[in-house]
């Protein structure tokens, strides 16, 4: 079967890190170059980050959900929050948008998920949370 | 003042790198600064953001930002993000000759 991998954590900064380091070892598996790698790096480390900043609004008793899954050599990787979630997804996606100008928070998450990954899709609800999902064919990967 | 950057800047990270840097530029009145990434190998948005701050203190205060030794990877970083139009940026110096 195809491998993957699920966990959770609390919102707390430092599992930026955590959460990436992660995912670049579950990515190796389908030998990916060192771009690649980095580019999936970059891309969880965003979706962490909206999760924890806006998701949460800081508040570190929130949980981080992560789900990743390869496809042959389609990897997929999901970032869940349970938190405020984002009442206009298209408008949050804009480059440069932003709402939290104030803390330096740039609005170019969403662009380098995109730049940076194939393929990404957002799902939120107010009030309930927010999911992105993220792929991407790592083109090293031989079965 | 020269600040050597951390190996991996992220939104964890750069709250740290404000709080030193906003002390120099504020406290210390440091007006020219080199934020040197010969360490870094990881940056994200978080770390444009700090970027983009810092230059827009700087500006405030009439001094001037300058960003050297970049990786390939962290200069593309950069230049997805437009920054090459706001700061000088200089690459790192093997990576340049092995360009040629």
């Amino acid at each position: 079967m195809d491998n993957y991998l699920e966990l959770e954590v609390p919102a707390l900064s430092i599992n930026e890190s955590f959460l990436r380091t992660v995912v670049a070892a579950f990515l190796l598996e389908l030998n990916p170059t060192l771009d690649e790698v980095d580019d999936v790096k970059t891309a969880v480390s965003e979706a962490v980050t909206n999760a924890i900043v806006h998701g949460y609004e800081n508040d570190v008793s929130g949980k981080i959900k992560l789900r990743c899954n390869k496809n042959k050599g389609e990897f997929v990787v999901e970032v869940t929050d349970f938190g405020i979630g984002i009442p206009n997804v298209e408008k949050a996606m804009e480059p440069l948008y932003t709402t939290k100008a104030s803390e330096e928070r740039t609005g170019m998450g969403f662009s380098f998920m995109e730049a940076f990954m194939d393929e990404i899709s957002v799902k939120s609800t107010v009030g309930k949370g927010t999911s992105v999902v993220m792929k991407k064919r790592i083109n090293g990967y031989r079965e | 003042m020269r600040f050597v950057l951390p190996e991996e800047i992220d939104h964890h990270s750069a709250k740290e790198i404000v709080k030193i840097l906003d002390r120099a530029i504020e406290l210390d009145g440091i007006r020219s600064l080199e934020l040197d990434f010969k360490k870094t190998n990881f940056m994200d948005s978080s770390g444009i953001g700090m970027v983009i701050g810092r230059c827009r203190k700087m500006e405030y205060f009439c001094g001037d930002v300058n960003l050297i030794n970049c990786s390939p990877r962290i200069y593309r970083i950069m230049k997805a993000s437009g920054l090459h139009r706001l700061v000088h940026i200089e690459e790192k110096k093997e990576e340049m000759r092995q360009n040629g």
